[in-house]
Formats: C-alpha cells, structure tokens, sequence
C-alpha cells in the first residue's frame, strides 16, 4: 500500500447510494441466506504470485512450562505447542492455519502477534525479526499486526461503549486528536457494516455476529498490514459466518492486508485462503495452494480432515464417498509420539514412522509435505519415500551405505526445484 | 467501496431496553451498570429486601438523635414497672407493652425494649459497616494484588490468607479479647468497660479473620477478567499496563466488590450478635442487637415478646441483606459477560 502515510481509510466516499435499505436502521433484513454453501457468497480470493512476504516464519517453537503445584513450583514439563512451524504470508495474501483442537493454531497467532515471546525460532516482518522485540519496543509494531479473536463475547469489554472500543487504538497511539477520533468511529462502524449511530452502545446491545464486527473495526483502525484471524467465525452462526467472512474479504482488497486465517476445519478457509497449512500437535504436517490442497492432498491427516468437508468434489479424496474416521484422541504435547506425531492414528504408519521423523519435504511447486508415505488417497507408495533421502533404511534404522540430502531443512516458503515422489529425482518447473 | 448491503446481518438486534421504534432515546446505549438497575428494579423481592436495609440504616442513623432528644431512651430504668414477686418479670400483659412502651420493658430493669433495640441497630451498623469496610478495604486491595501481579507476590499474599483462614479465629477471639480490649483502651479513648474499646477490638477481629475470605473472592475475579480476551487485545493495541489495569481491569471488578460488601455485612451483624452472646463487644448499658439479645435469651419462655423482639430484628435484618446481595448479583452478573 503506498498511501498508507494518509491517516485517512481511503473508503466510504464511494459508498454506494442504491443501497435498498436505510443506513440509519438497525441491521436486520430479509436477505436470503444461502443455506447450501453459505461460503460461496464472493468470489474466492486468488493468490499474487509475485506478492513479496510480508511475514515469514521460520522453526517458530512455543514450549510452554509444566509447573508441579505445591509451595516451590518446579519445571516438571513442557506443553510442546508449537514445534519448529515455518511458514511465509505474502503481501496482502492469506494463509490459511488448519487443525484440531489443541494443535497449537491460537499459539502461533499469539506468537505473530507477540502476545507470547517464543521459545525458538524467528518471525520476519517486513524485513526484520520481530521475535525478540523487548514490550517497550514493540509498541509501534503493534501498529502494523493486529488480531480478531475468536470469541466475540470476551473480546470485548462489557464495560466500554463500542466507540470507547474502536476508538482505544486512536487514543493509545494518539494518531488523531481527540476530536476526530468519534468521526474515524463512526467511519470504521459504517466500513464493517453497523450503523455509525452506535458508536454510544455497549457489547451486550449487540450479537455474536455484530461483535465480531466490532472486533474487526477496533484491528482495522490503526490500519495493520497483518491481521490474524484466530478462528473468526466458529462461535457464530453458520448463516453468519460467510457474511463476517466476506466483510474479510472486503476489506483484506481494500486495505491490502495479509491475514494468517485460523480455522479448525478445512471448509472455513477454502474461499479465503489461496494458500493452507495443515497443523498437527504443533507441526505443520501439509502446506500447498489451495487446488493442490483440496484435489491431491498427500498427508493422511489431510486426507482424513477433508473428507469431513462435505462440499468438496468427490473427486478430492481419490472418487471415495466415505468419512475417514481418525481412530483415538490427539497425544498430548507435553508427551508428543516418537517419529511421526501422527503415527497413533495414522491408518498406514509403518515401522519407520516410530523411529524417524518425516521431514516438511516439498514434493510440488507449491506443496509439501511431512510423511514417509507420502502419496494421494489409495496410492500411498509401499516403501518410504524419504528414507533414500533421509540416509536410512525402509524400517528407519540408520543406513551406513546412505548419504543425506539437504532437501529436508525447515525452510519457510518454496524453492524453485522439488523432489518428485513419482520419478524419485528433483525436478524444477 | 466494496463492502456491499449484502453483509448486512439478518440477526436481529437484541433490544433490551424494550423502547418502543423509532425512539430517539434508543440510540444511546444503555451502559451495564445502568443495565442492572433496571434488571434490579423488576426484582420484586430484591426491592423488598432493599427497602427494609435502606429502612434499618435510616433507623440506625436517626436513633442518636433521637435518644438526644429525649424520644427514646434507652437507659432508664423503671423499676416500678417491674414486679419483684415474679423475679422482675414486667407487670401487665405481653412484656409490659404499653402506648409508653410499645414493645415492653425490660425484665428487671424496665428500661424500654423499643429504645434499647432502635439504638442498638446503630451500635450494630456501626461495628458491622467498620468491619465490612476494612476487611474489603484490605482484602480487595490484597486480592487485586495477588491476581495482578502473580509469581512470588501472589504465593506470599495467598500464603497469608491461607495461615489466617486456618486460624481457630473464634476461639482466638474469646481467649484474646481481654488484651486486646485492654490494649485498643490504651490506644483508643475510653476504659475498658467503655464503649468503644469494646466495639474496636470486635472490629478489628472481624476485619482481620474477614479479609482473607475477600482476597480470594476478588483474586479470583482479577484472574477470571485477565483471561478474557479484551485484555489481549488491548495488549496487541499497545495500551500501557496502568491502562490495562485502571481502564480494562478494574471496571469490571466493581461489581463483585459490591457483591463481596452486601453478603458481608449481614454476616457481621450476626457475628455481633454471636460475639455479644460470648460477652465479647459492647456491654450494657450501651445497647446493640446483639446485648439486647443476649440478656434476653433467659426470657425466652417467661416474657416471650422481650425474647422475640431482637432476635426477630436480626433475622429480618440478615435475611434482608442476604436477599439484597443475591439480587445486586444477578442484576450484575448476568449477560454482560456471557
Ligand atoms: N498459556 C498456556 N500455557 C500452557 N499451555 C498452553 C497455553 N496455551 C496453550 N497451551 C497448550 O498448547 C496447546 C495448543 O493450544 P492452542 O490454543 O494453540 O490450540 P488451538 O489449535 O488454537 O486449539 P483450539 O482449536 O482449541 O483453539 C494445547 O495443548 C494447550 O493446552
Ligand atoms: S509418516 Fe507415517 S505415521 Fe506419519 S503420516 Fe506418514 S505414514 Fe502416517
Ligand atoms: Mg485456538
């Protein structure tokens, strides 16, 4: 963005005047929902193939202390959040963070957002590390990556009038004088779609889906470049959600703001992210372009989450019409699985996946993947794909015969040469 | 500008003020305090329970003056209304009532019941708001503390309230309470058999085995608020901690702390009572509920209405508090932070 000088949103002066309904009402209408695939309302968002990282992430590590209780509380563990995750957002872009629950997704917002320090690793934002930024120094950083939150109920402050919310950003960092704060208010009101006449209302006057509005004017007002979205429409209503997730869309075009969008199932982020990762127990374990993603997902775990999406062609998961059901509960991480974290459920873990660790390797332009059988559903290959490259044998005991390639470094983003699983040689575009 | 009508909700807008369309007033929102006051107001038996308190502290503020005026008096004595030959039981019927003294006289001594409790609720209050206040005072500053800042200030001060709370506190009391009388003597004017060095020590034991239980009420609550996800966001804005704590934190501690108040004084007046019953506090002639009672608590088949009297005022006195406490929670708590 190249205005961004101007403390003016460049919006609301061409605020279309055929809009059927009177602003100055409250806003409820009739609008007929889609109740199908309430997600198709806009246009799904492309990817910038030339957009430059705004954001990358590199072996981020969030090990949280397990403390014994009793008078001296000592380190007695460690909650192994978020576990060597990289990854890069483009300019503008979106990339979209899917798990279960517990798999560490809120953990690495809150790192981003630097409302956790981490354990290890570093986070890149427009050029340099942000990572272990003192709380003093972070406070003009807080100006350019802001946070929606997932639960619109504590979000806000039951205590403050919504324009006292809004309005905080403006006052904390004194970027307008007082005066021109309520009409900055207001403006923001009107952009994510409430009435700028309640700017004197309080949270409880409005409901789950007005308050996210909320939340998502009070992270648009100091005008960030990265906004996280933990989860910003799985407390609301699914005929709300795809409204709330466009207002996303809008204005991600119209303030050119790249979001990390955390969601825990794959439907949620399909329109508004060209670009996924897939989490499992604090790893990435799959990350691609959206088509690759959605049509030759290659991690069973990825397998598995997508066929619980209803909506996606048939095709997807291999012509098979069946839920896969994961068997048992996440491991915990303060315990996580030898090897592949995924192997106590996996349905085709094999010997090596106990032993070696599956490196993110890429296997596409745009994908890759962390599994020793990495294959599309009902082709995973018999033999380990990564042991040639990981210098091990079939079983993952260490063979001597074997050189390592490089190929396995946790690197954020993609390289220009990757390494086909079908022809068992790089290959490059 | 691209964001379309299309966004618009079709939610209806919650109205909970019920005002009618189009209604200028509407648009300005109503804040929660306001909010609860309404909630209060439609709680019949909250309103009830708060017109008897509000009733019991007018009647404690008024009764001084008038026992200086001469309407009520507490203190003299009318033997001549007393019959020796039942052991000073009051003569005539039901305790002695009569247009004089419309709740009897007191066995023995013929001084009027209906003077003695009216200036004994001032007594009451007055031991019961000083107990109430300072156990809040120091137990809310405590418990804001120990939930701000956590660590080693947080296991010290939850230390404290555990030692305290373990305390044989009544026993203490009882064992304790001549030195202690003895030295608030010292401190305060007064003797020993005066007053106030009597009132003081009550207070002050009750303050001091009473804060803890504030503390962790309000420790509690601080931790339960700084979880909610408005203080990360106002962390990621780069507000100040001093704004986090004084703008973010505290409001929403208010009402708890009313809460904590209303459920204990009523306990207060009735540990009055329970102290005056062991002979700690405030000795007659001076009168508090709690002396009334217990001199009358011998009478309790011989003169029924002297026995009844004080021990229904406190009842009614109690219950009322209690109920009032209930409906201030309930007119505070609820939605605002589903
Ligand atoms: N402050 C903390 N202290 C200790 N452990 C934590 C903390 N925050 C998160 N965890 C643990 O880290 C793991 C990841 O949590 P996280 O909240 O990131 O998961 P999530 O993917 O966002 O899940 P959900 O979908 O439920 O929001 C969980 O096991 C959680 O218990
Ligand atoms: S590495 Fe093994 S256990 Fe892990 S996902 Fe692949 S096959 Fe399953
Ligand atoms: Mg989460």
């Amino acid at each position: 963005m190249s205005d961004r000088t101007s403390d003016e949103l460049p919006v609301s002066a061409g605020m279309p005047n055929d809009d059927p309904r009177p602003r100055g009402e409250d806003p409820v209408d009739s609008d007929e929902i889609d109740y199908v695939a309430p997600l198709e309302a806009h246009a799904a968002s492309v990817a910038d193939p030339n957009a430059k990282p705004i954001l990358e992430v590199r072996d981020l590590k969030m090990y949280f202390p397990v403390k014994s209780s009793g008078i001296i509380r000592r380190t007695i563990g460690q909650v192994q959040a978020v576990d060597g995750v990289s990854f890069q957002v483009p300019e503008g872009g979106s990339l979209g963070l899917v798990g279960e629950s517990g798999c560490g997704k809120s953990t690495t917002g809150r790192l981003i957002t630097r409302l956790y320090q981490p354990t290890g690793g570093t986070i890149n934002f427009d050029g340099r590390d942000i990572s272990k930024t003192s709380a003093r120094q972070l406070k003009p950083l807080r100006r350019e990556i802001q946070m929606i939150f997932q639960d619109p109920y504590t979000s806000l402050n039951p205590r403050h009038s919504v324009g006292s919310i809004i309005g905080a950003p403006l006052a904390i960092h004194k970027v307008v004088p007082r005066d021109k704060i309520l009409p900055r208010v207001q403006e923001l009101l009107d952009i994510v779609g409430l009435n700028p006449e309640h700017y004197n209302r309080y949270p409880h006057e409005f409901s789950g889906g007005q308050r996210q509005r909320i939340g998502i004017a009070r992270a648009l007002t100091l005008q960030p470049k990265v906004l996280v979205a933990d989860e910003p429409v799985s407390a609301l209503d699914v005929s709300i959600q795809a409204q709330v997730i466009n207002l996303l869309q809008d204005v991600q075009r119209e303030f050119n703001i790249a979001f990390l969008f955390v969601a825990h199932d794959l439907a949620v982020v399909r329109h508004f992210c060209p670009e996924i990762a897939v989490m499992y127990l604090g790893k990435i374990v799959e990350i691609a372009d959206r088509e690759t993603l959605y049509n030759r997902p290659n991690h069973p775990y990825t397998q598995a989450l997508l066929s619980a999406v209803p909506d996606v062609k048939q095709a997807a998961v291999g012509g098979r019409r069946e839920r896969i059901r994961l068997e048992g509960d996440v491991p915990s991480p303060i315990n996580p699985p030898s090897g592949c974290r995924f192997r106590t459920r996996c349905p085709i873990a094999q010997e090596i996946c106990a032993r070696v660790e599956p490196p993110l390797l890429q296997i596409g332009q745009r994908h890759k993947v962390a599994c020793h059988f990495a294959g599309e559903l009902g082709k995973h290959p018999d033999r380990p794909v990564t042991a040639p490259l990981l210098g091990v044998d079939d079983t993952g005991a260490p063979d001597p015969g074997a050189t390592p390639s490089p190929l396995a470094a946790n690197e954020p983003g993609y390289s220009d040469t990757w390494y086909d699983l079908e022809r068992k040689t790089m290959a490059s575009a | 500008m691209t964001v379309q009508a299309s966004n618009l909700e079709s939610e209806q807008l919650p109205d909970p003020s019920g005002a009618p369309e189009g209604d200028v007033s509407k648009l300005a929102g109503k804040s929660p305090t306001r909010l609860a006051l309404g909630r209060f107001r439609r709680d019949k038996l909250s309103m009830v329970a708060f017109v008897v308190v509000a009733l019991y502290i007018l009647a404690a503020l008024s009764a001084p003056f008038l026992v200086k005026f001469g309407v009520l008096d507490p203190t003299s004595f009318n033997q001549e209304l007393t019959d020796p030959s039942t052991g000073g039981l009051p003569i005539g019927k039901l305790g002695g009532i009569s247009w004089e003294h419309p709740l009897g006289v007191e066995p023995q001594t013929g001084r009027d019941v209906l003077s003695r409790v009216w200036y004994g609720l001032t007594f009451s209050l007055a031991i019961a708001l000083t107990a109430t206040i300072l156990a809040i005072v120091f137990g809310a500053v405590l418990g804001i503390i120990a939930g701000f800042s956590g660590g080693w200030v947080d296991a010290t001060i939850g230390r404290a309230i555990d030692l305290t709370l373990s305390f044989p506190s009544t026993l203490m009391l009882l064992a304790l309470s001549s030195i202690g009388i003895q030295l608030m003597a010292d401190i305060l004017p007064g003797t020993f058999s005066d007053p106030l060095p009597n009132g003081a020590y009550v207070v002050f034991v009750l303050a001091l085995f009473g804060w803890p239980g504030v503390a962790r009420i309000i420790r509690g609550q601080v931790l339960s608020v700084r979880e909610r996800e408005f203080v990360d966001a106002a962390v990621l804005l780069g507000a100040s901690r001093r704004r986090i704590y004084f703008k973010e934190i505290l409001p929403n501690l208010w009402a708890p702390i009313l809460v904590v108040f209303t459920l204990t004084m009523p306990a207060y007046i009735s540990a009055e009572a329970a102290l005056s019953y062991l002979n700690v506090g405030i000795k007659p002639p001076t009168p508090t509920l709690g002396n009334v009672l217990r001199s009358s608590i011998n009478y309790s088949s011989a003169d029924f209405i002297f026995f009844f009297t004080p021990a229904f005022l406190i009842m009614i006195i109690v219950v009322s508090f209690n109920l009032l406490g209930d409906g201030l929670r309930d007119a505070l708590d609820p939605k605002t932070h589903r």
